[in-house]
């Protein structure tokens, strides 16, 4: 008995086996060797020379690191508000089965489906100068037009935009699904306790989602501190990098410059940045759930 | 602070499906009443459209004098304690006694006095600061019917509240409902579908049955005279024994009623004139079968399961013909099952009910 029981437990060790090895081989593994890169001086060519913290030392001296980190907080401190508000926003606007809740919702789920070219492609067509769909309207309406991807502001914001109706979709269902789990009571004895819509949102509503508000938050905050693809593909980091976020610049010191070792480095504080937003959350979360059971 | 309720020609209807058709009923302020009846009957439709929960298809309602059916929930002036007690999970106990009174604007000095003293009549007092997650069973429903309190509503409307109560902690919240009620002098409407909860509490029970209300009454009104073979079979456990009729004879103010199994039986019941037999059926209650002596002689019934509580011993058996009877005795009773006893009826306890299920008593119509 006791055996075969312990023979069970090994046998149920190799489910987890392929995950284990993927997970090794694909993050662990990564993640080890970048910290080991951003410790030498790397090309593609040559094995690298143990530099210490030089590379770290070169990263933060770098002006153009110190612009991608503000473009990129700035970002992310705008648009994961704005995906957050947003998607509650729609969540609550939609939350009810009827024929034509069920479309918008598909329909403004359907977005996040895009891949990155095509969102950019669209968001193209309205900011381009000239034909594209805002500039059209502006001419129209007498005002003068914005070259809004190569204007600095301008720039960020509208790659800002991009995402933002890009990546609206899971805040959306996450929400949705979380208000489909408050009882319907809570609602009928709000109503026999005379609360208007307002106190409904606000000490009923809000707080039975909380937790799902801060997940929504924590998933949101770590995507778009990798923003890339929408950047790289709208503005090109541009005008004179301020739309260019530490993904790009990343990638432009390790694949552009082949200064494999400062990328790495410069990857590190990304890394450690996400870590500490994330866990940021993660603690205020479980702090105010304790709290409030 | 208490209310008359009357609602006027009530249907509900949702879609097609009609679940309650044309009901009237007049309550009295003060007056504890109880829909009783099956599940799914429209007890707590009926309900939920006094609170305003859901519209009314036809009719009217009024709270104390005043149409309420067209008024928003939290302008009827009416309280509802739920079955799951719906408390507000991020709330404290005392929050959410005071929700509804901070809605309404009440001055806070007020709003404490009220808290505090509904917490001490319900001895929650030591409660107020925690969570509802942090609360039992039981402590949860004195919240409920706390938050219920401290509006001082006009009527206070109940469904199924102590039916996720473990059964001793469901008779002392009956008890304390009991003594609420004498306190308050409120008008409160309770929903369940435990009999011994609406004949303990009730001042009337209102049978509800397939989309009507079958029967208004005092409980023992209900139970001694049922106003047909559907209330008579509901209320009362063992339910009444049905029996079926072959014909009727009546001379001289008392009846024969002939029947298969129970042979012919004398009753003092007066019959309209146009009382038809056909399909109708013989009403009598266990108690109101009587197991005799050893060795005289009545009407034999053959025991097939015999049931000890102790205090009485009920007796399922089978009349001469198949007929399915239930008799009760007292506990001290030795009959087995397999056994052959003679059993006597007690005639001025017998119902009659004709095909369409409405009753006849026996000493009254
Ligand atoms: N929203 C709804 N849509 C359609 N039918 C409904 C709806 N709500 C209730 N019903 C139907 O109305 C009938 C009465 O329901 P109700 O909840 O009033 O029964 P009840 O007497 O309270 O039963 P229970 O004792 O099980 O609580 C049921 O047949 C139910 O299926
Ligand atoms: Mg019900």
């Amino acid at each position: 008995m006791a055996e075969s029981y312990r023979r069970s437990q090994w046998s149920n060790g190799l489910f987890v086996l392929p995950y284990l090895a993927v997970f090794l081989v694909l993050l662990v593994f990564p993640l080890v060797w970048g910290a080991w890169l951003s410790l030498h001086k790397v090309d593609l060519f040559g094995p690298g020379r143990f530099v210490g913290l030089a590379n770290y030392g070169r990263v933060l001296a770098d002006p153009v690191f110190l612009q991608a980190l503000r473009n990129t907080v700035v970002f992310v401190l705008v648009s994961v508000p704005s995906l957050v508000a947003l998607g509650l926003f729609l969540a609550l606007a939609l939350n009810k089965t009827t024929r034509a809740t069920s479309f918008l919702r598909a329909l403004f789920f359907s977005s996040s489906v895009l891949s990155v070219t095509i969102v950019t492609l669209i968001w193209r067509f309205v900011f381009i100068p000239g034909d594209g769909l805002l500039a059209v309207i502006s001419e129209q309406l007498g005002i003068a037009p914005v070259n809004f991807l190569s204007t600095s502001g301008w720039s960020l914001f509208s790659v800002g935009v991009a995402t933002v109706w890009w990546c609206l979709g899971l805040p959306m269902m996450l929400f949705l699904a979380a208000l489909q789990q408050i009882p319907s009571d809570l609602y009928e004895a709000a109503a026999l306790d005379n609360a208007g819509p307002w106190r409904v949102l606000t000490r009923v509503t809000l707080p039975s989602i909380a937790r799902t508000i801060m997940l929504v938050t924590i998933i949101q905050i770590v995507m778009q501190f990798q923003l890339f693809g929408q950047a790289q593909l709208m503005t090109n980091g541009g005008p004179n990098g301020t739309s260019r976020p530490l993904v790009m610049y990343i990638y432009e010191v390790g694949f552009v410059r082949w200064d494999v070792g400062k990328a790495a480095a410069a990857s590190e504080f990304l890394f450690l940045i996400i870590l500490v937003a994330a866990m940021a959350q993660y603690l205020v979360s479980t702090r105010k759930s304790e709290v409030s059971e | 602070m208490s209310a008359s309720i009357e609602i006027t020609n009530v249907t509900k209807r949702y879609g097609a499906l009609t679940v309650l058709d044309d009901v009237s009923l007049s309550i009295e302020a003060g007056e504890f009443v109880v829909f009783l009846g099956p599940s799914g009957c429209g007890k707590s439709t009926l309900l939920r459209m006094i609170a305003g929960l859901e519209d009314v298809t036809a009719g009217t309602i009024a709270v104390g004098g005043e149409r309420v059916d067209t008024l928003p929930p939290g302008k009827r002036g009416v309280a509802m304690v739920f079955q799951s007690y719906a408390l507000y999970p991020h709330m404290t106990v005392a929050q959410n006694m005071s929700f509804g009174l901070e809605n309404i604007g009440m001055a806070k000095a007020e709003i404490g006095r009220r808290v505090e003293q509904a917490a001490a009549t319900l001895e929650i007092a030591h409660l107020l600061d925690r969570k509802p997650a942090k609360l039992s069973g039981g402590q949860r429903q004195r919240v409920a019917i706390g938050r219920a309190i401290v509006k001082e509503p006009k009527a206070f409307l109940f469904d199924e509240p102590l039916s996720n109560l473990d059964a001793a902690l469901r008779g002392r919240t009956r008890l304390e409902l009991a003594q609420l009620h004498a306190r308050l002098g409120s008008t409160m409407i309770f929903v369940t579908h435990d009999q011994v909860e609406a004949m303990t509490l009730a001042d009337r029970i209102v049978i509800m049955h397939d989309r009507k209300i079958e029967q208004i009454g005092t409980p023992m009104e209900i139970y001694q005279r049922p106003a047909s073979r559907f209330v008579a079979g509901f209320v009362g456990s063992p339910a009444m024994n049905f029996v079926p009729v072959k014909g009727v004879n009546e001379n001289g103010g008392t009846l024969r009623i002939e029947t298969c199994g129970l042979g012919d039986v004398a009753a003092a019941i007066r019959l309209p004139a146009r009382f038809s037999p056909e399909g109708g059926c013989l009403g009598i209650r266990a108690e109101d079968v009587t197991v005799l002596p050893a060795g005289e002689a009545g009407i034999p019934l053959k025991a097939d399961v015999v049931e000890r509580l102790g205090d009485r011993t009920l007796i399922y058996g089978q009349l001469a013909d198949g007929t399915k009877l239930a008799a009760e005795t007292d506990g001290r009773s030795e009959a087995r099952s397999g056994d052959t006893l003679q059993i006597a009826l007690d005639t001025s306890a017998l119902h009659l009910f004709d095909a369409a299920g409405i009753a006849h008593h026996a000493g009254g119509d």
